[in-house]
């Protein structure tokens, strides 16, 4: 079975949810046209990223109600996609969220689970934080979202790879830091070494989508990739520009590489309980 | 003890793209499509210049010259030499009679305060000019002079945009170089014109190369001061570099607001710039 997915890589307006929608509505339809079958879009595309006080003003709710959400879940009847937003939920609380879209339908909502606090990072301020990772079903099998700082962390993948997700969707805005000698800058570098990590030691698709721009003096450098299930480079879009790229992939890779390399069958899922009821156990105790 | 050499070698296509992309980003959303820099003849301006011109077009590119009766020749010259080979438009305008208005005031000025004076005239005219050419006063202050604070507070360090801001001396050397400054900007030491003889480093009392090496061990590495020292630089030279550092940090702030409502600015009234943009 074959996915054509394209990767969102757009730079976007901040707090000006109107025209971000615009421009997704016009990316949509061109990766239509390229017979996409599947569009991906980095974190936050439809707020922009560091908000701060503006969160509660770009907040939308992931419904066929939302003046934001039902030309999108029309537009999910020709394709399937991922779009970043700020979610508000019944209580008031706003998340950093991924919805995936597909047949006219919210299929799934993820809200970012780690929110970065340090350095440049700010989210723990403005944001709640999400208390789950879960696999979900679509048409081209079982997937997984992530959000940046998510992915950051070994467990959530693993916990998605454990839950039965074959593909895994990462979605970024990245402030590129870091710059030495090499053309690639260290936090692009990191990123592209723990995707490639992650396909290997899953043996699934890895598809990261990462936005471009500037927003003050943060640059967003892009590079959205798309890793095999042999940790193969499928294809790569370039630094710090606007790109839309169409790829196939081939999903049968899958039963090649876990018929050859069977970490998921071997995989000893009692023993890694065991093992952290031991260990969080002991730290309960001290 | 010598150090070990610290590399601060950057990629110059990268470090281009980003800040050409930075310049052309953050000019446009404000709703420019022109620059205006104070070129001094020296490194730092010459190339927040040619990265301006990278990003708008020469057209799109003012560039001042404003000397000082004691500026030297050679700054004008030198200044005149990136002006002809970017093609840019440029302007002219001696500061000597609106420095000279304020600081014959005063017979016991001291030389701090006179170079303060004619920096913030500078910045008058640049901001002036900006305002006249519908451009935006692209800034050209080094990381080194920022984390050391060798800078007019709201003189030279007034600017909209600063692309230099987060690039050592060194590096902006090396970049200027790549980029194709005249050679003599990039091999002349660095000054900042104030007085005959002014040399940054001879009043720094360190060079640029070495003080570069500690900054990136403390400010990007963040060792302990304790940690330089055992990394082979002299414990004198960590104490004054970490002391300027701290005792210049007013500069790098917006003033100080008492702080009396629910929501002041600076605590937790938090917009960037690029609201709504």
């Amino acid at each position: 079975m074959k996915l054509n997915l394209a990767l969102a890589q757009i730079n976007t307006h901040l707090g000006d949810v109107t025209t971000n929608l615009e421009k997704h509505l016009e990316l949509i339809q061109r990766a239509q046209a390229a017979g996409a079958e599947l569009i991906v879009f980095p974190e936050l595309s439809l707020t922009g990223y560091c908000l701060q006080d503006l969160v509660p003003n770009v907040a939308h709710h992931a419904s066929e109600d939302d003046p934001v959400f039902r030309p999108l879940l029309e537009a999910s009847q020709q394709i399937d996609m991922v779009v970043g937003f700020v979610d508000e939920d019944h209580r008031h609380r706003f998340y950093i969220a991924a919805a995936y879209l597909s047949k006219g339908k919210v299929v799934h909502i993820h809200h970012k689970a780690y929110l970065p606090t340090y350095g440049l990072f700010d989210e723990g301020r403005f944001f709640a934080w999400g208390d789950e990772v879960r696999a979900f079903d679509t048409r081209f099998g079982q997937v997984g979202i992530l959000i940046c700082e998510d992915f950051w962390h070994a467990s959530p993948p693993y916990l998605l790879w454990l839950d039965g997700a074959d593909l895994f969707l990462f979605t970024s805005a990245s402030p590129g830091r870091g710059l030495g000698k090499q053309p690639a800058l260290e936090s692009a570098r990191w990123v592209e070494d723990i995707n490639r990590a992650y396909a290997s030691l899953f043996t699934s698709f890895v598809v990261h989508s990462n936005r471009v721009g500037f927003e003050d003096g943060l640059n967003f450098w892009g590079g959205s990739t798309i890793y095999d299930p042999n940790g193969e480079l499928v294809s790569k879009c370039p630094y710090h520009e606007e790109t839309l790229l169409v790829s196939e992939i081939d999903l049968n890779q899958l039963h090649r590489t876990r018929a050859r390399l069977p970490l998921l069958r071997d995989e000893r899922t009692a023993l890694t309980r065991d093992e952290l009821d031991r260990i969080l156990g002991c730290n309960q105790r001290k | 003890m010598e150090h070990k050499k610290i590399d601060l070698t950057i990629n110059i296509d990268t470090a281009r793209q980003i800040l050409t992309g930075f310049i052309h980003s953050e000019i446009t959303r404000a709703g420019f499509s022109r620059a205006v820099v104070n070129l001094s003849g020296g490194l730092d301006s010459s190339l927040s210049c040619y990265l301006a011109v990278e990003a708008l077009g020469a057209e799109n590119v003012l560039a001042l010259c404003l000397p000082y009766k004691s500026s030297t020749p050679e700054a004008s010259e030198h200044a005149k030499m990136v002006i002809e080979a970017l093609g840019v438009q440029s302007l002219t305008i001696p500061i000597t009679d609106m420095a000279d208005a304020l600081i014959n005031r005063f017979p016991d000025m001291n030389r701090v305060r006179q170079g303060n004076i004619m920096a913030r005239v500078r910045m008058i005219v640049l901001y002036d000019q900006s305002e006249a050419f519908r451009g935006l006063a692209v800034g050209t202050g080094n990381k080194t002079e920022i984390l050391l604070g060798y800078t007019t507070l709201y003189g030279d360090a007034a600017s909209a945009i600063n692309p230099l801001g987060d690039l050592y001396k060194t590096q902006v050397r090396q970049l200027g170089k790549a980029i194709g400054i005249p050679q003599v900007i990039i091999d002349k030491p660095p000054t900042a014109d104030l007085w005959l003889g002014q040399t940054d480093e001879g009043e720094l009392g360190f060079t640029y190369d070495e003080v570069d090496q500690l900054l990136y061990l403390l400010v990007d590495q963040r060792y302990r001061p304790e940690d330089c020292v055992e990394a082979g630089f002299t414990e004198n030279f960590v104490r004054t570099v970490m002391e300027r550092v701290k005792r210049n940090q007013f500069k790098r702030i917006m003033p100080l607001i008492a702080k009396l409502t629910n929501r002041t600015v600076g605590y937790d009234f938090l917009y960037l710039r690029d609201w709504g943009t």
